[in-house]
């Protein structure tokens, strides 16, 4: 199996990505406008402001929508897996995938709770994946 | 200067001389086979035209292999629709004085990839960092996204979108370069095989080779050439982002709204007065959000308007739907090389000469709405036939 395809970190984006590697979901907010925000970006998308601060994000949230992928990406394996958007208590939403749950329909309700579930890669890359709230 | 309608015309259009698969023709070969048809079409030489579009390769490439020397080139590359950004554009700079004759062209070798470039992603950037590493696999597992959230809010299901297939191929049947034309059945599409649940194989747009060119001048000039003009009656494009899980609605298409809103306002029409209707449709949910979105029906309502028929074709005696759509059988049955948005414009303007395969009688003015990225970006032309 191929190595799995990971992110490369950019100055705008390292906060997030060594968050992940210490166990933190980190979000953006404006301090002028209090919008939270993803992705990362030294800057409010919402009003402009370059006010914004990094902070601890509660890693909650729900699954927001999903497809499940039959024909697998060779780096992915040889199981269908489901490619998830979870939407964040904080309001932002993310791509994420669903960890500690069969990948069906069944299983895989919109609305079900979700908590995040960091899952290490490489010495520089932790993936902040997602599993059931109650798992 | 405001929008100025029915001011420029579409005065050539064709497609590529085969459809479908082409292994002997390259990419830069299905751009110049498109543009040479266009130019027979409108009775014009390379020499004849001084602006060139197109999308995929550069227009610098373009320029270079048909032998033209322009004083105006757009290289807007926003994806399937960038065409119909290329129209918008080109009216408003032949109405600029910009240039007189400008050719717009698409090529793509979507099946057989002869001389076809990759799909690069770098990891660095937004969709490398924050998509690429959960697994999607290009656009059946990325524009097909949001759907679930569609489905869940209007308390639809997936089957609810299987008539958008079954309907088209009707069209498609009518239609001699189809790639499908064989009758459907929902079941036949909820059991064919899944490719991303919840979309079948039969939800998700062919692979195929082809191309399509459209030569586009001014109104005034329009009357001298050997075929019918067809007028750029107004216009619209927009962009959203460009990763699909960012989009701000999952359940409709700002991209698609802002668009849509704007080729209807500056055509001066309402949605009564559209007899022809292309959505781009490079999956079974995109005509869905398209008609709700355009204003055509309201959120949820789209695929009960479908399933009724308003969009078919006549069958069995029975009259053909109030506002008939994707009339060659769309990217589900027609043909997608990968950037449709060409065969979507090609189909508005033989809607609008009066020589489609399925021909609307008494058409009058022709809708033509593109999709770019998974939701990223979007264009509507609203042509009309009627100067």
């Amino acid at each position: 199996m191929p190595p799995r395809m990971l992110p490369e970190p950019t100055p705008e984006t390292r906060h997030f990505w060594d968050g992940c590697k210490e166990g933190e979901l980190r979000l953006q907010r404006c301090t002028s406008c209090s919008d939270s925000y993803f992705p990362p970006r030294p800057f409010c998308p919402k009003c402009g402001s370059r006010d914004v601060e990094v902070y601890k994000a509660s890693g909650t949230g729900v699954l927001w929508s999903y497809v499940i992928n039959m024909r697998p990406r060779p780096d992915m394996g040889t199981e269908p897996y489901a490619i998830a958007v979870v939407k964040l208590a904080e309001g932002p939403v993310m791509m994420t995938n669903i960890v500690d749950c069969p990948q069906t329909p069944e299983a895989l309700q919109l609305d079900m709770p979700l908590k995040v579930s960091f899952a290490k890669q490489t010495d520089d890359i932790t993936l902040p994946l997602f599993a059931p709230a109650g798992a | 200067m405001s929008w100025n309608r029915n001011s420029v015309a579409v005065v050539g259009a064709a497609e590529t001389t085969k459809m479908g698969k082409i292994p002997d023709v390259s990419v830069i070969g299905l751009h110049a086979d498109a543009a040479l048809n266009a130019m027979a079409d409108a009775g014009l030489k390379p020499s004849d035209i001084d602006g060139v579009a197109t999308a995929g390769i550069s227009p610098v490439e373009l320029a270079h292999y048909l032998g033209i020397t322009p004083t105006y080139a757009d290289g807007t590359q926003v994806g399937g629709c960038s065409f119909m950004l290329h129209v918008r554009h080109a009216a408003a700079a032949i109405n600029a004085g910009l240039a007189n004759t400008i050719l717009i062209t698409h090529g793509e070798s979507g099946r057989s990839r002869v001389g076809a470039g990759g799909w690069p992603r770098a990891p660095s950037s937004l969709t490398g960092q924050f998509e690429m590493p959960y697994g999607v696999a290009g656009p059946p597992t990325m524009f097909t996204l949001p759907v679930l959230r569609y489905l869940k809010t209007h308390g639809l299901t997936p089957a609810d979108m299987a008539p958008v297939a079954t309907i088209q191929r009707e069209w498609a049947a009518k239609n001699p370069r189809a790639s499908y034309k064989d009758p459907l059945t929902v079941d036949d599409v909820m059991n064919a095989d899944m490719i991303a649940w919840p979309f079948t194989k039969l939800m998700c747009c062919l692979v195929t080779d082809g191309g399509g060119a459209l030569i586009l001048t001014s109104a005034e000039r329009a009357k001298d050439f050997p075929q019918k003009p067809v007028y750029v009656l107004g216009a619209g494009e927009s962009v959203e982002t460009p990763m699909v899980s960012q989009m701000e609605d999952f359940t409709s298409s700002k991209a698609f709204r802002v668009s849509g809103k704007k080729a209807f306002e500056t055509a001066g029409i309402s949605h009564a007065d559209v007899d022809h209707l292309m959505i781009y449709d490079a999956f079974a949910h995109l005509p869905l959000y398209g008609l709700e979105d355009l204003g055509f029906c309201k959120p949820g309502e789209a695929a009960g308007f479908i399933a009724e028929r308003n969009t078919a074709p006549p069958s069995d005696g029975k009259k053909g739907g109030k506002l008939p759509l994707n009339t060659n059988g769309g990217g589900l049955s027609y043909m997608h090389s990968g950037m449709y948005g060409m065969y979507a414009l090609q189909e508005s303007v033989r809607q609008m000469r009066g020589i489609a395969p399925a021909q609307v009688d008494g058409a009058k003015i022709s809708v033509c709405h593109g999709v770019g990225g998974m939701f990223g970006a979007s264009g509507t032309i609203v042509f009309s036939n009627e100067a």
